[in-house]
């Protein structure tokens, strides 16, 4: 008898159907759950007298995990008794947990006995999150390089810390928090009309993505579903956001190392494919586009073929300006074994995304645990083998030409219908679920209500919650002055991260 | 192989930047509606339906002057476009929005049923500043699609260099600060220190609804509603993000490179 409530993607289970543990129980739970190959997708504490505030004072506090079996297309749930104080922390065993337990502890006041590295995670209170004590590196040759938060580029805030020796880097430590806006507290009680606009604007560059996952919750939760001709909307919006952002990095890959014609082209690229997006919606990144219930604009047969001819276009000179890159043995050069992570370690930390594909993991949520229209319409996985800043590029490549299949082939597959369907109040206690595989990866919302239907929580998971460690991880015992190729081949997002 | 295959490539695609401003302006996506105007004439006395569906409640209305619609904190949804029962709000399709001072953003009755663009920033700045400007830019709690939409007129597409107007990696060397997002409460310090590092004479222009007045956030306990309290903002740039063309208008504009008139061809 499993100890979780067991759902798919993108469904619920009602709160009293999840079985409660002791935190000591419901954490041997979770361990042996990751050790027999689950991850965790979400992990979190909330207020356990069912009121609707996120920052809780001395009350006591129930923790909530939701893990994916990727192998098994399922996901299960878990959550403890209410308690305050401690609980044992997973962190020590898999790693994974070290970011999710640390939040708990900011936004809670529970402490993870036994977490090796306890401090929070984007505080604002002691000034700024950088005041937070750092990693130290002992040696009188050991000198520290501290970056941040404003940064040189058009760029968001985050605070880098490295522990160097002349340019080697032996450890790097990320601070973030700069960007918090309190998101997450802004949709409790909810939802609110002004919440898919927050969710919107979460992380800019994801926002199809993160509206998707928000208002399928939502529609879960009410007991209805999107129309078809929506999810259909959503999905090709979905690859349209992977085009675009994957285009601009592998150009902004090739102008950190000096290589401008891969630069200059898919700089101009990635614009062409965010004026799809506005093609569909007038917004260059997908505002207004998806709402609880539907989607507002739709792609009429007219515009679907104006899209696929300007798509066409883009793909082709997209895949040349690629190739320059490829076959420029200096560029390969600056890109191969540099900023490397072994598919353990990715595993270990629970990483998403291209970045986890980079390494020779089949993980991509549009695979594992299709919801919406990829319930119909698959997209192979894209993998390569070798974990470094040219694997990393090179899995962007391959999604772009599998993004631009599974785009030539859908546009002309349009369901037809209604766009959009009225939204019944949510139901009671419950729990839902979505998943969507975002350009970065993961991206995981977790929605409960309360007696009344009212959000008790939205708890957000943006993918670069799991991967920035995998970037301090991959900076270990390389150069100072590779960071910023290491960083583009993740280009992780610090207001995903901040909320 | 690939040296010639990048030359010819280079040779038979010729100069990508936009002609404008020497040419027309490139056209906004059809559903893009551009600035919105407001007939307040039009607005029924009981109505309220734009105010009830606005997000960041950027439309109100006042005793004397009936509906408002402020489009510093506009986020350019069209739900009140959709929702008005007279059309007493509807999109003007045009890209040009940026204004000096915030009051301009407000829509409202009479002459103010459009927005007042921004003029020059006179004669003694233009002077200094306006054949290179060198820019900071601070991004503060926003969603990093104004930074990317700011990032995106470095392309060749747009190739803001040509106009003299670069950014730059440190405050000392900038004659202004560019500020994205609503100032989040950690990134307040580092906003007032880069500031303070810019060497007078120096401007600040803010670009995004978040920057104007917290956008999506203007209600959140954890940022602030916009730039203004914090440093004196000289140019408002509004959208959610503003289109690419809407920036590199405002920029121009201040700068004394396009006049009010000058750019009418765009339409
Ligand atoms: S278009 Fe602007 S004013 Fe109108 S509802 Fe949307 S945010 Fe409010
Ligand atoms: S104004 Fe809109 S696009 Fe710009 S930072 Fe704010 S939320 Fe993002």
């Amino acid at each position: 008898m499993t100890p979780f409530a067991t759902l798919s993607n993108a469904s619920s289970v009602s709160w009293d159907a999840i079985p409660q543990k002791t935190p000591e129980n419901m954490c041997s739970s979770i361990a042996e759950a990751m050790a027999n190959g689950a991850r965790i997708c979400s992990f979190f504490g909330l207020p356990s007298d069912n009121s609707i505030s996120l920052n809780s004072g001395s009350k006591t506090i129930e923790l909530v995990a939701v893990l994916a079996h990727d192998t098994e297309d399922a996901l299960s749930v878990i959550r403890s008794m209410p308690f305050s104080g401690s609980f044992p922390s997973l962190t020590p065993d898999h790693p994974q947990a070290h970011l999710f337990e640390r939040l708990i502890f900011e936004e809670h006041g529970l402490t993870p006995t036994g977490h090796p590295w306890l401090k929070p995670v984007r505080k604002t209170e002691t000034n700024a999150p950088r005041n937070s004590p750092f990693f130290e590196v002992a040696g009188s040759e050991i000198h520290e390089v501290a970056v941040g938060p404003v940064h040189a580029g058009i760029i968001e805030p985050g605070h880098f810390r490295f522990q160097c020796t002349g340019e080697k880097v032996h450890h790097l430590e990320i601070a973030l928090g700069y960007q918090h806006r309190g998101i997450e507290a802004a949709l409790t009680g909810g939802p609110f009309p002004s919440g898919i606009k927050q969710i919107e604007a979460l992380a800019g560059d994801t926002s199809v993505a993160h509206t998707t996952a928000y208002a399928t919750n939502l529609e879960v939760l009410s007991g209805t579903e999107a129309p078809l001709q929506a999810q259909w909307v959503r999905a090709i919006a979905l690859e349209l956001e992977r085009l675009a952002n994957h285009t601009g990095d592998i150009g902004a890959l090739a102008n950190d190392v000096a290589f401008l014609p891969t630069s200059s082209a898919c700089g101009r690229i990635r614009g062409d494919f965010l004026n799809l997006t506005a093609l569909i919606c007038g917004n260059r990144f997908g505002r207004s586009l998806v709402t609880p219930g539907g989607c507002r604009y739709d792609l009429e047969p007219e515009r679907a073929c104006r899209l696929r001819e300007r798509l066409l276009v883009s793909l082709s000179e997209v895949e040349q300006a690629a190739r320059w890159l490829w076959e420029s043995s200096s560029s390969r050069a600056r890109f191969e074994r540099i900023g490397t992570l072994t598919p353990d370690d990715a595993a270990r930390m629970g990483m998403v995304g291209p970045a986890v594909r980079a390494c020779g993991l089949v993980r991509d949520v549009r695979f594992d645990h299709p919801a919406g229209w990829h319930r119909f319409a698959q997209i192979p996985v894209s993998v390569w083998p070798d974990g470094d800043v040219q694997a990393r590029a090179r899995v962007r490549w391959l999604e772009i030409r599998q993004s631009g299949e599974f785009l030539k082939e859908q546009l002309a597959a349009a369901p037809g219908g209604p766009l959009i369907t009225p939204m019944p109040p949510l139901m009671p206690d419950t729990l839902a679920v979505t998943l969507v595989e975002g350009w970065r990866g993961e991206v995981c919302h977790v929605a409960i209500t309360d007696h009344q239907g009212r959000l008790r929580t939205c708890k957000v998971t943006d993918p670069s919650f799991h991967n920035w460690t995998g970037l301090a991880l991959a900076m270990r015992n390389q150069a100072i002055s590779d960071f910023p190729i290491c960083n583009k081949s993740f280009n992780l997002s610090y207001c995903g991260f901040d909320l | 192989m690939s040296t010639f295959d990048v030359l010819f490539h280079r040779i038979q695609t010729g100069c990508e930047t936009i002609a404008y401003p020497d040419g027309p302006a490139p056209a906004l996506p059809d559903r893009h509606g551009g600035a919105l105007q407001l007939d307040s004439t039009r607005c029924m006395d009981t109505c309220h339906a734009c105010m009830d569906i606005c997000p960041t409640q950027a439309i109100r209305r006042t005793r004397e002057n009936g509906i408002e619609l402020d489009l510093g904190r506009c986020l350019f949804c069209g739900s009140c476009v959709e929702v008005c029962p007279t059309q007493a709000i509807t999109p003007t399709n045009n890209h040009r929005m940026a204004v000096r001072k915030k009051d301009d953003l407000i829509l409202g009755s009479g002459a103010r049923s459009q927005l007042r663009l921004a003029e020059d920033l006179g004669s003694r700045l233009i002077a200094l500043l306006g054949r290179s400007i060198r820019l900071r830019q601070v991004s503060a709690g926003g969603c990093n699609a104004c930074e990317a939409d700011v990032n995106v007129l470095g392309t060749i597409g747009w190739d803001l260099g040509r106009f003299g107007i670069q950014f730059v990696a440190s405050p000392r060397h900038a004659d202004g600060i560019l500020i994205t997002g609503p100032v989040s409460k950690a990134m307040e310090l580092a906003l007032r220190k880069t500031w303070d590092a810019i060497p007078e004479p120096k401007i600040a222009i803010a670009v995004g609804s978040c920057a104007i007045s917290g956008g999506p956030f203007h209600a959140n306990p954890e940022t602030h509603a916009g730039a203004d309290g914090i440093i004196p903002i000289d140019l408002y740039i509004p959208g959610c993000p503003p289109h690419p063309l809407t920036i590199l208008d405002g920029l121009l504009r201040v700068l004394g490179k396009l006049k009010n008139s000058a750019s009418e061809h765009a339409e």
